[in-house]
């Protein structure tokens, strides 16, 4: 546990030691707000709700997660600091779990700093803030399972680009196999019950409950499954590195 | 403290260490020659654990690298080859974390961060980013770390490279030092270091022990004997 915390700590502060931190709160707020007013119409709808602002978060984290996730593992090997990390007396799922948590904390960090949409709708109305409470929740997980992909990807290579890109691409098709489009597109040549399968793997699927204000914990446990799942391929990559 | 006992790590058809045995024990420091691409640093990395042996065995006081890896690497102190290091930190707080992983807190992890900084030579670059540090000092700043612990077997991965004489002169003296209590092995293609600081040497060429004893035992001098051992054999194949 100690050892976990030690790494998160070092990884956060190497967040902040760079400029670039900052640069990515300022666009992510730009990018919510951007996406949340004027693309989510969130005061045309006219409803004392969130729904344009987390609707769009599976898109935004697309982009967004992997950039914040690439570094963890690609650079390590880059810069040839794995040896030393993996020389330390410490298993390695400690340095994984630790990385991880630090950019998940980063990311929760970016999220929290939304709230003054939160003021914005209950000045204006008045919201169901349990509803907004589990949409904040599903989003934080959201962010997780897209990153724990980004962990995965990032230990594959030396190329912070490359991390970015196998992660994004791995993080669509989580997206696409339950985005409408493609599920309609999908049962007139597949039947329905294939395609309800492969929506079950979807987050949006997963994550829909959670904008509607339910937490339910078969949601939980997908998010969980697949951070652990991903974690779990990161310790094998890392083990055959 | 090191037993290495057939050791062989093949990175697909190319056997990089093929079959080395040697035993280092406390009191002792051992020089580690070789030409370049010998299997020098493969050797190295596989007693710090970070490469996982094709065949063979290494144990570090006792415990099998591959078996018990975290009470093997807790006596350990390692200096990579590339003395790689995090470049956004500073010296003093890349020397915290390393003993916060070595499992110092508190006032041992001040007094750790101290006296590396102390034997390193460190202290004119203590608060200096990591990225704007002289190769020198970067490598002095990568070997505090290996150092923190004060652990009880030193690997340590050309220590010397880079630095200027007297910092060469100073870390020879450092390492003999450390060798009447510890086990040491460190690598080098300085072959005076081998008189200077090791009890005993051991030249490996593609992977296999071709020659080891004492300096006296090998014969003088020494990079006559080096090369009469290591480059007829490339020469005639
Ligand atoms: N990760 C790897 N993948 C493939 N081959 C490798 C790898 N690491 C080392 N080798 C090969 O193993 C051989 C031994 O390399 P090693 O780094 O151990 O040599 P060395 O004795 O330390 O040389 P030097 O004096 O140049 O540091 C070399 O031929 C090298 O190309
Ligand atoms: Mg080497």
């Amino acid at each position: 546990m100690r050892n976990i915390w030690v790494i998160a700590k070092r990884e956060l502060g190497s967040y902040f030691s760079s400029p670039v931190a900052y640069v990515f709160l300022v666009i992510f707020l730009l990018l919510t707000g951007f996406f949340t007013f004027t693309a989510g119409q969130f005061f045309e709808r006219g409803e004392a709700s969130l729904a344009a602002f987390f609707g769009w978060h599976p898109w935004l984290y697309l982009v967004l997660v992997p950039a914040v996730g690439m570094r963890l593992w690609a650079e390590e090997r880059r810069a040839g600091t794995i040896e030393l990390l993996l020389t330390m007396p410490i298993t390695p799922w400690e340095a994984i779990v630790g990385k991880f948590l630090a950019s998940w904390i980063f990311l929760g960090l970016a999220l929290a700093l939304t709230f003054p949409v939160v003021i914005t709708v209950n000045v204006l109305g008045s919201p169901d803030n349990g509803m907004i409470f589990a949409g904040y929740l599903g989003s934080l997980f959201l962010a997780g399972a897209y990153l724990a992909l980004t962990c995965m990807t990032s230990a594959m290579t030396r190329n912070q680009v490359v991390a970015f890109i196998l992660a994004v691409v791995a993080c669509l098709f989580l997206i696409l196999a339950g985005f409408s489009p493609v599920t309609d597109l999908m049962v007139r040549w597949a039947s329905p019950a294939f395609v309800d399968t492969v929506a079950a793997f979807s987050v949006v699927t997963h994550f829909d409950g959670f904008q509607k204000g339910v937490i339910d914990t078969r949601d939980l446990f997908y998010f969980l499954s697949v951070i652990g799942f991903a974690l779990f391929a990161t310790s094998i990559i890392l083990r055959n590195r | 403290m090191i037993k290495i006992e057939n050791l062989v790590k093949a990175f697909g058809a190319k056997r990089a260490v093929d079959g080395i045995s040697f035993a280092v024990e406390r009191g002792e420091v051992v020089g580690f020659l070789g030409p370049n691409g010998s299997g020098k640093s493969t050797t190295m990395r596989m007693i710090t654990g970070y490469y996982a042996p094709t065949a063979g065995k290494v144990s570090v006081g006792g415990y099998d690298v591959v078996d018990s890896p975290l009470q093997a690497k807790r006596l350990i102190g390692y200096l990579p080859e590339n003395a790689a290091a995090y470049t956004d930190m500073s010296v003093h707080g890349f020397l915290e974390f390393a003993a916060g992983l070595r499992g110092l807190a508190g006032d041992a992890k001040r007094k750790a961060v101290a006296r590396a900084v102390e034997r390193c030579f460190l202290s004119s670059v203590l608060h200096q980013s990591i990225d704007t540090l002289s190769k020198g000092y970067k490598h002095r700043t990568c070997l505090a770390q290996a150092l923190i612990h004060d652990p009880e077997v030193l690997i340590l991965d050309e220590p010397t490279d880079g630095l200027d004489p007297n910092q060469k002169h100073e870390i020879r003296n450092l390492i003999r030092e450390l060798g009447r209590t510890k086990a040491v092995v460190f690598s080098t293609h300085i072959l005076e270091e081998v008189d200077a600081a090791c009890t005993r040497a051991i030249i490996i060429d593609r992977g296999r022990i071709v020659a080891q004893g004492t300096p006296d035992e090998l014969g003088r001098p020494l990079d006559e004997v080096f090369r009469r051992i290591t480059i007829p054999d490339t020469v005639n194949k």
